[in-house]
C-alpha cells in the first residue's frame, strides 16, 4: 500500500541516534576482541602447531563424532515425543511441551551436574554420558522444529496411503518422512552446532580425558599457558562455525517454505492410541524430570558402600561465605547484564523499527554474538583488555558486559517483532489527538511492548545466571559466579563438596524456573489490532 | 476555515496529487470521492500533517501549517480501521486526548460520559476494545476524535466494511451528531451515496487541480 510506504514513524528523528550505544558496545566487546583473536591466531605457525599436535587432533575428532552421535541420539529420543505432541490433543500436551523446554533453558553446567547425579558412577566422564546430556539438552529443538512441520501434515494424506495398501511403517517411510525431511535436517543442523560448541556440559561431564575444541581452548589458554595454540584453535572453531552458519543461512534462503495452517490435532481414539500417547508422554516427562530430581536427592543424601543416609551438610555448606558470595556475585552480574542487554536490545529494536530503512544493518550486527561461541567471546576479551591502558581484566563489570553481549541478540529477537507489529495508525491517531512524539511513545508504544521487555529482561537474567563459557575465562578469585563455583566444587574430592555443588544446582534450577515462569508470564500474547 | 493550495505529492516518480486546491468553510461537511489510489486518503494525511506535500500549503483557522507537527494542528482523524488503542478500555480510549492535555480527572469523566451518552454506549465504558463489534468500535473511534473538540474532523472511509444496515444507521447517527456539534468535516469515501447523504458538498479528488469541481 502506498499509504504504508509513505507513512513515516513519528520517532524517526529521535531514532537516528539509537544506533550509537549498541554499535559502540558491539565493537568494543565483540568486534575488537574477535579481530584480536583472528589477527593473533590466524598464523601459519599456529595452524601447523595445532594440526601437528595429537591431543588437538584427538579433540577435533572427538568434537566431530560426539556432535554427530549427540544429534542421532537426540532424534531417536525426541521423535516419539514429537509425534505425540504434534499429532494428538491430550491432557498435559502443553505442560509436556513446557517441561521439555526446561533443559534447554537450564545452565549447561547444571545439566552436566544433573547427569553426574543421575547416571551410575561407571558412566561418569565418558563419551556416552556427554552424548546423553546433549540429547537431553536439545530435546526441545526437535520438538519445536520438527513438531511444527508434523502438525502441518494432514492425517488424511497418511490415511489415503493406508487405504492404498501401505502398512504403518510404509506410510511413515513414504509419506511422513519425506514431509519431515527438511525440518529434520534443520533440527539436526542446530543440534550438531550446539553439540559442536558445547562447553559447560563437556567441562562438567567429560572430565580431562574428553576434550572438545572448546574445552581445549580453555585448557591451553588458562591452564597450560599455550596461548598461540588456543588462538589458532579459536580461529579454526570460527571457520567451522561460519561455514555451518553459512550453510544454515543458504538453506533457509533457498528453501523458505510457505506458511501453512496447522492441522487440528485429534484425540487418541483407540485404546492402543491412548496407551501409546500417554506411555510416550509419561516416559518423556520421566526422562526430563529424573536428572533434576536426582540433583535434589543427591544434595540431601550421602551414599556409602553400606547405605544411603539423609544429611543437610551440603545445604549447610551453601551458607558458607564463599558460596554466599558466589550467589551474590551471580545475582549482581545477572542484574547488570539484564539492564545492559535490555536497554541496548531495546535501542536496537526501536532504532530498526522506527528509524530509516538504512538501519537494517543494525539488526544484522546485533545477531553477530550468536555466530561466535561464548568461549571465543571470553578468550577475546581476555587477550584484548589485558594491557595498559586497557587493562580491564580485573574490572568486575567485564563479566556482566560479556553476559549482556550473549543476551543481546535474544532481547532483540523478542522485542523487535513486537515493535514492528504496532500499527503506525495508532501513532498517527495519538498525534492527531494532540500527543507529542514522546507522549505517543509513552502512552501507545511503551504499554504495547512492555510485556516483551519484561520477557526479554527475564531471559537476559536467566542467560547471565547460567553463563559459563565466557565467565570461566573472565572470573577472578573472589568474584566467582554460581556456575564457576559448581564446576570447581564438582572437580574436588569429598562428598560434602559434591552435595554442596548439587545444592547450588538446585538453587540455580529454582532461579531458572522462576525466570522461565516470568518469561512465559510476560510473553507478548496480546495481538495488536 | 480550511484552505489547501496547490498541494502536490510525488512518490517514487509517480504523482499522487497535482496542484490540488480545496477550501472548506467552518461547520461545513465536505466529502472527497474518487477511485482507489486517486489520493483521497493522502490528502487527509497531508491536512493532518502525517505526510508532507512536495509543494503547496495547508491553512487551518487562518494559520499556515507548513512545518507544524500533527499534534499541534488541532485536527481529529478517524481511520477506516478505527485504530483503537488495544491496551486501553473504551473509556480510556475516548479520554486519551484529555489525558494528554492534562485535563482534570473530574472533567475527563464528565466529557467522556457525555460522549458515551451521545453515542448511546454508556454501559460499555470499561469494556476491552477487543470485545467490541464493528459498529461499536466505529462509534468509539468517532467519539475519541470528537472529545478533543478538534477544529476540523477528518473521516477516512469511516463506514467501509460495515454491513448495509449498520452502515446506514451509523451514517445517519454520525451525520446528526456532526451537524448538532457544528463540526467542520472532510470526509473521504468511494461511495457516492454515502457522500451525498452525509455532506454539504461532494468533490471528486481528481478535479481538485481544476479548482475543485462541485458534484452536488
Amino acid at each position: 500500500m502506498i499509504m504504508n510506504q509513505l507513512a513515516q514513524s513519528p520517532y524517526r528523528r529521535s531514532a537516528r541516534w539509537l544506533w550509537i550505544a549498541p554499535t559502540v558496545f558491539l565493537v568494543l566487546i565483540l568486534v575488537i576482541p574477535t579481530a584480536e583473536i583472528v589477527l593473533r591466531g590466524a598464523t601459519l605457525e599456529g595452524f601447523k602447531t595445532v594440526l601437528n599436535n595429537s591431543t588437538i587432533r584427538q579433540a577435533l575428532w572427538f568434537t566431530t563424532w560426539q556432535a554427530l552421535a549427540s544429534t542421532a541420539l537426540t532424534l531417536i529420543v525426541a521423535l516419539p515425543a514429537t509425534f505425540v505432541l504434534s499429532r494428538f490433543a491430550f491432557t498435559g500436551n502443553r505442560a509436556l511441551q513446557a517441561l521439555i523446554t526446561v533443559p534447554f533453558l537450564l545452565p549447561t553446567v547444571v545439566v552436566g551436574a544433573a547427569f553426574l547425579a543421575v547416571l551410575p558412577s561407571p558412566l561418569h566422564y565418558t563419551a556416552i554420558a556427554l552424548i546423553i546430556a546433549h540429547a537431553y539438552f536439545n530435546l526441545t529443538v526437535v520438538v519445536r522444529i520438527v513438531g511444527a512441520r508434523w502438525e502441518q501434515l494432514h492425517p488424511g494424506i497418511e490415511q489415503a496411503a493406508s487405504t492404498l495398501g501401505a502398512s504403518p511403517i510404509t506410510v511413515f517411510r513414504t509419506v511422513t518422512l519425506p514431509h519431515l525431511r527438511g525440518a529434520l535436517a534443520t533440527a539436526s543442523g542446530v543440534i550438531a552446532l550446539f553439540a559442536f560448541t558445547s562447553y559447560g556440559i563437556v567441562r562438567t561431564l567429560g572430565g580431562p580425558a574428553r576434550a572438545t575444541i572448546e574445552t581445549e581452548i580453555y585448557t591451553r589458554s588458562v591452564l597450560i599457558g599455550d596461548m598461540s595454540g588456543a588462538l589458532a584453535l579459536s580461529v579454526l572453531q570460527m571457520i567451522v562455525l561460519t561455514a555451518l552458519l553459512w550453510w544454515w543461512a543458504k538453506r533457509h534462503r533457498d528453501k523458505s517454505e510457505s506458511a501453512q495452517i496447522s492441522v487440528a490435532q485429534r484425540s487418541p481414539s483407540t485404546r492402543g492410541q491412548v496407551a501409546l500417547v500417554y506411555g510416550i508422554a509419561l516416559a518423556t516427562a520421566a526422562v526430563v524430570i529424573a536428572p533434576l530430581s536426582a540433583l535434589l536427592w543427591r544434595s540431601l543424601t550421602q551414599s556409602t558402600t553400606v547405605n544411603t543416609r539423609f544429611t543437610l551438610a551440603g545445604w549447610r555448606a551453601v551458607t558458607s561465605s564463599t558460596t554466599l558470595s558466589a550467589i551474590g556475585t551471580s545475582t549482581l552480574f545477572a542484574f547488570c547484564a539484564m539492564v545492559i542487554a535490555t536497554v541496548l536490545g531495546l535501542m536496537v529494536a526501536l532504532g530498526v523499527a522506527y528509524g530509516s530503512t538504512k538501519f537494517v544493518w543494525l539488526e544484522r550486527i546485533s545477531v553477530l554474538p550468536l555466530t561466535v561461541s561464548a568461549v571465543t567471546i571470553g578468550l577475546g576479551i581476555l587477550i584484548t583488555y589485558d594491557t595498559a591502558p586497557y587493562d580491564f581484566r580485573s574490572a568486575w563489570i567485564i563479566t556482566p558486559l560479556a553476559h549482556s553481549l550473549i543476551a543481546l541478540p535474544l532481547v532483540v529477537r523478542i522485542v523487535l517483532p513486537v515493535v514492528r507489529q504496532i500499527p503506525r495508525g495508532l501513532q498517527s491517531v495519538a498525534s492527531t489527538l494532540g500527543a507529542t512524539p514522546l507522549q505517543t511513545w509513552l502512552t501507545v508504544d511503551r504499554p504495547l511492548i512492555s510485556r516483551a521487555i519484561g520477557a526479554s529482561a527475564a531471559l537476559a537474567f536467566a542467560v547471565s545466571i547460567g553463563e559459563f563459557g565466557a565467565t570461566s575465562f573472565l572470573t577472578r578469585r573472589g568474584s566467582e559466579t554460581l556456575p564457576v563455583t559448581i564446576s570447581r566444587l564438582l572437580t574436588r574430592p569429598g562428598d560434602t563438596l559434591r552435595m554442596q555443588a548439587y545444592a547450588l544446582c538446585v538453587i540455580i534450577v529454582v532461579i531458572s524456573m522462576i525466570a522461565i515462569f516470568l518469561i512465559d508470564m510476560f510473553r507478548p500474547n496480546r495481538k495488536v489490532k | 476555515m480550511l484552505a489547501l493550495t496547490d498541494i502536490t505529492i510525488h512518490y517514487e516518480g509517480r504523482t499522487i496529487l497535482d496542484n490540488a486546491s480545496l477550501s472548506v468553510a467552518p461547520g461545513e461537511i465536505v466529502s472527497l470521492v474518487g477511485p482507489s489510489g486517486s489520493g483521497k486518503t493522502t490528502l487527509l494525511r497531508v491536512i493532518a500533517g502525517l505526510e508532507q506535500p512536495s509543494q503547496g500549503t495547508v491553512v487551518i483557522d487562518n494559520k499556515l501549517m507548513t512545518g507544524v507537527p500533527t499534534h499541534k494542528r488541532d485536527v481529529g482523524l478517524v481511520f477506516q480501521d478505527n485504530q483503537l488503542f488495544p491496551h486501553l478500555c473504551v473509556f480510556d480510549n475516548i479520554a486519551y486526548s484529555l489525558r494528554i492535555k492534562r485535563v482534570s480527572k473530574a472533567l475527563q469523566i464528565d466529557k467522556v460520559n457525555e460522549m458515551l451518552s451521545l453515542i448511546g454506549m454508556e454501559e460499555l465504558a470499561r469494556r476491552d476494545v477487543g470485545q467490541l463489534s464493528g459498529g461499536e468500535a466505529k462509534r468509539i473511534a468517532v467519539a475519541r476524535a470528537l472529545v478533543a473538540d478538534p477544529f476540523i474532523l477528518l473521516l477516512d472511509e469511516p463506514l467501509t466494511g460495515l454491513d448495509a444496515e449498520l452502515h446506514d444507521r451509523l451514517l445517519d447517527d454520525m451525520g446528526a451528531l456532526l451537524r448538532a456539534r457544528g463540526t467542520t468535516v472532510v470526509h473521504v469515501t468511494h461511495d457516492h451515496n454515502e457522500a451525498t447523504r452525509l455532506s454539504d458538498r461532494v468533490v471528486d479528488v481528481r478535479t481538485l487541480g481544476q479548482s475543485g469541481v462541485q458534484l452536488q
